[in-house]
């Protein structure tokens, strides 16, 4: 089997209970999982909340951690969504400097992104910025030149393409 | 029927067949002493010395029968101290359920006294834990929470039960029994491919542990060696699952492993692993290990297939219907030049048996072995003592032999032997060493009271046996902080407690003190003094391989 490190993407569907979230995170602390992004959000269901999270690892690892997820009582369903097969997007807010020298720059690049600015000041800007994780790294890496004063991220969610849903197909 | 919490928490025990709670009352859980005293009749409840014991008993209660064992504790510090307990339980996949009281929910999260978060706790050491927050969930909780215990890989469960939800009344409906999940096989595809794989090998070989106890599937594998014609070891869990005496069994594998079944394991081309891990103690450095060997592994757990080593067929499923399955596929065959290495392998082995007279581990399990009977159950602590009757001992009969695996805790030994013969029946042997016992020897006053027959065989040498040993071997016998020095006269000491023994320094006073033990109906100790020299061979040394193995 492989031992290349890839980035995975896995989405869970947990019981919506008190303290699930800590029984999930409790585990990929104890095993050392190297969790890159996490979010948990309501669903569809009242039923279930849901978690996506993505790492950093080879095949045995996300093996290792769906099995270990799959351990758990009060994890229902399991999907590891590959780019192909998913729309992923996440959300950030990055707080810049504001001066009159790179003003201009930052603004271009931003409007390049399609950043959105969302608060302007004398010493500041912000911009809200969706997409792809790739495309918020890429507009963090130019930002680089100028002084980024916060950066905010939610962490990836994703979606299967198609009528599927994890409920109707899941790695259990 | 209109019943309060702590009445719904008996009920329901009493619906799932248990009989016997051990446990240690307080402040935070008086409500259920109230209740198990209402119904003392029907449920059995034994008070151990520390709660720690007590969780120990239920967790040797539960590996002897193959029942959950249940424990019960208060808040705070008697929930604390049944933390070892559960891990013990946790790494070894015995089913127990642990009940423990907490203050009311109106009072959770104020730091109220005895208050103790003992969900978050115990969350890395339970197979699944629960705070009950209404009585009306309580009932549906436990049965669930038995569920979990048995299904599966079993291991425990903890409940807490704050004190107002024992105190409330709510509906209770009688339930019968929870069964575990219906067990399922492999794949069809899946067990044609590991078929295959078996057909195919030359050398193969059966690696077992206490799954296959869990599973019952003895008979399956034992079929399934027949036909591959298959060489077979077990870990330290696995041991008691066949017979020693099995022709096809070379031993227990690990540090303190037999050589034939190290050796004949690192020398297989594909190692059929069932209800096993692949745990650091029986690989060495798993780099290293078998890095040439095809493993066939099957496990109720899918998260021990590829966990520490990369199965070539990793299959999810019960072993016993897996097994009936595998089995009609595996051709009859006969592995000449593999017979020749096996027989070689022993041969080798065999030249370092310790056939030296008088006071020697061997020599000391062989006479206590005259003394245990086909329902006897055999339980130790953890050190030197342990290893030395794992070798040593010749196993009978399934989970007569109960012994600490995965966690390794020292003085779980006086809890479990109690457990063991609560729920045997029977007068149960417990090996000890003088440090072992140490930890947990005021549950003799547990034994005393209850009249447990008990036979507690401690190997005195003196010093922290294993440690010391690691400190000859490997810090060039620089003893720090194992040679003992205490003056405690055991014999005194059972004295003190209301028991009896004595002090052993022969093979023949040994074996008149075991007569002597065996006819009484109390717990009896016996001193067995030995060198603090005597080492635990063979003994393959930290990420070592077997080419490493120390024999003398």
């Amino acid at each position: 089997m492989e031992n290349e490190t890839m980035r995975y993407t896995v989405a869970v569907l947990v019981l919506n209970k008190f303290g699930v979230l800590n029984r999930v995170t409790s585990m990929f602390r104890r095993r050392r999982f190297n969790i890159s992004a996490l979010t948990v959000s309501e669903t569809e269901s009242a039923e279930y909340s849901r978690i996506t999270v993505r790492f950093d690892g080879d095949e045995l690892n996300k093996e290792q951690l769906i099995n270990q997820l799959y351990k758990l009582p009060d994890v229902c369903y399991i999907r590891e969504l590959s780019e192909d097969n998913s729309v992923s997007s996440e959300l950030m807010l990055i707080k810049m400097e504001n001066n009159t020298e790179t003003r201009d720059d930052i603004l271009t690049a931003a409007s390049a992104f399609d950043a959105k600015t969302v608060e302007y000041s004398r010493d500041a800007m912000v911009f809200e910025l969706t997409g792809s994780s790739r495309k918020i790294d890429d507009f963090i890496d130019l930002m680089r030149d100028y002084t980024i004063l916060e950066i905010c991220r939610t962490g990836i969610v994703s979606l299967e393409k198609g009528s599927t849903t994890i409920r109707k197909v899941t790695n259990l | 029927m209109l019943l309060s919490g702590s009445d719904i928490i008996i009920k329901v025990l009493l619906e799932q067949g248990c009989d016997t709670v051990f446990g240690y009352p307080g402040g935070q859980i008086l409500n259920v002493y109230d209740s198990l005293y209402k119904y003392k009749d029907k449920i059995r409840h034994i008070l151990t010395a520390h709660e720690q014991g007590a969780a120990h008993a239920a967790d040797g209660y539960a590996r002897a029968t193959g029942k959950p064992g249940v424990v019960i504790a208060t808040s705070g510090p008697g929930a604390t101290n049944l933390v070892t307990g559960i891990a013990t339980a946790h790494m070894d996949s015995v089913p127990l359920i642990a009940i423990t009281g907490n203050v009311a929910t109106h009072d959770i999260g104020y730091d109220s006294f005895q208050e103790l978060d003992i969900t978050g706790v115990t969350l890395p050491i339970t197979k699944h834990n629960y705070f009950v927050d209404t009585p009306e969930e309580l009932a549906d909780t436990i049965r669930e929470a038995f569920r979990i215990a048995i299904s599966g890989r079993p291991g425990p469960v903890l409940i807490d039960v704050p004190k107002d939800v024992q105190t409330a009344f709510c509906e209770y409906e009688e339930k019968p029994a929870v069964k575990p999940n219906a067990p399922f096989a492999a794949k069809d595809m899946r067990i044609e491919a590991a078929a295959e794989c078996i057909n195919s090998s030359k050398r193969p070989y059966i690696y077992f542990g206490g799954g296959i106890i869990r599973g019952g599937a003895q008979e399956e594998m034992l079929a399934l060696a027949e036909l591959c014609d298959a060489p077979m070891g077990c870990s330290l869990m696995g041991l008691s699952a066949i017979p020693t005496d099995h022709p096809r069994f070379l031993g227990m594998q690990g540090m303190h492993g037999h050589f034939a079944a190290s050796k004949a394991m690192e020398s297989a081309d594909c190692i059929i692993a069932l209800g096993v891990r692949f745990n650091d103690r029986v690989t060495g450095n798993r780099l290293n290990f078998a890095k040439n060997t095809k493993i066939v592994h099957i496990d109720i757990d899918g998260s021990e297939l590829s966990k520490s080593l990369c199965d070539a067929h990793g299959l999810r499923a019960d072993l016993k219907c897996t097994l009936q399955k595998l089995i009609p596929l595996i051709k009859q065959t006969r592995h000449i030049k593999w017979r020749e290495i096996i027989s070689e392998i022993r041969a080798e082995g065999e030249k370092f048996t310790d056939d030296r007279s008088g006071m020697t581990p061997k020599n000391i399990i062989a006479t206590l072995q005259k003394y245990v009977g086909d329902n006897t159950p055999v339980i130790t602590d953890v050190g030197q003592h342990q290893m030395w009757t794992a070798q040593y001992l010749v196993q009978k009969t399934v989970r007569r032999f109960i012994t600490s695996g995965g966690l390794g805790t020292m003085g779980f030994g006086m809890g479990a032997a109690m457990g063991a013969a609560i729920g045997c029946g029977e007068r149960a042997i417990l090996v000890s060493g003088d440090g072992s016992f140490g930890m947990s020897l005021h549950e003799l006053a547990t034994a005393v009271t209850y009249s447990i027959p008990l036979t507690i065989l401690i190997m005195n040498n003196g010093v922290l046996g294993m440690v010391h040993q690691w400190q000859n071997l490997f810090f060039d016998k620089r003893y720090s902080c194992t040679e003992l020095d205490r003056k405690t006269d055991f014999v005194k000491l059972a004295e003190a407690f209301g028991a009896s023994g004595e002090t052993v320094t022969t093979l023949s006073q040994l074996d008149a003190a075991l007569a002597k033990a065996s006819s009484g109906a109390s717990p009896y100790i016996i001193d067995c003094r030995i060198s603090k020299d005597e080492l635990v061979f063979p003994m393959r040394p930290p990420e070592g391989s077997s080419d490493d193995i120390i024999l003398k």
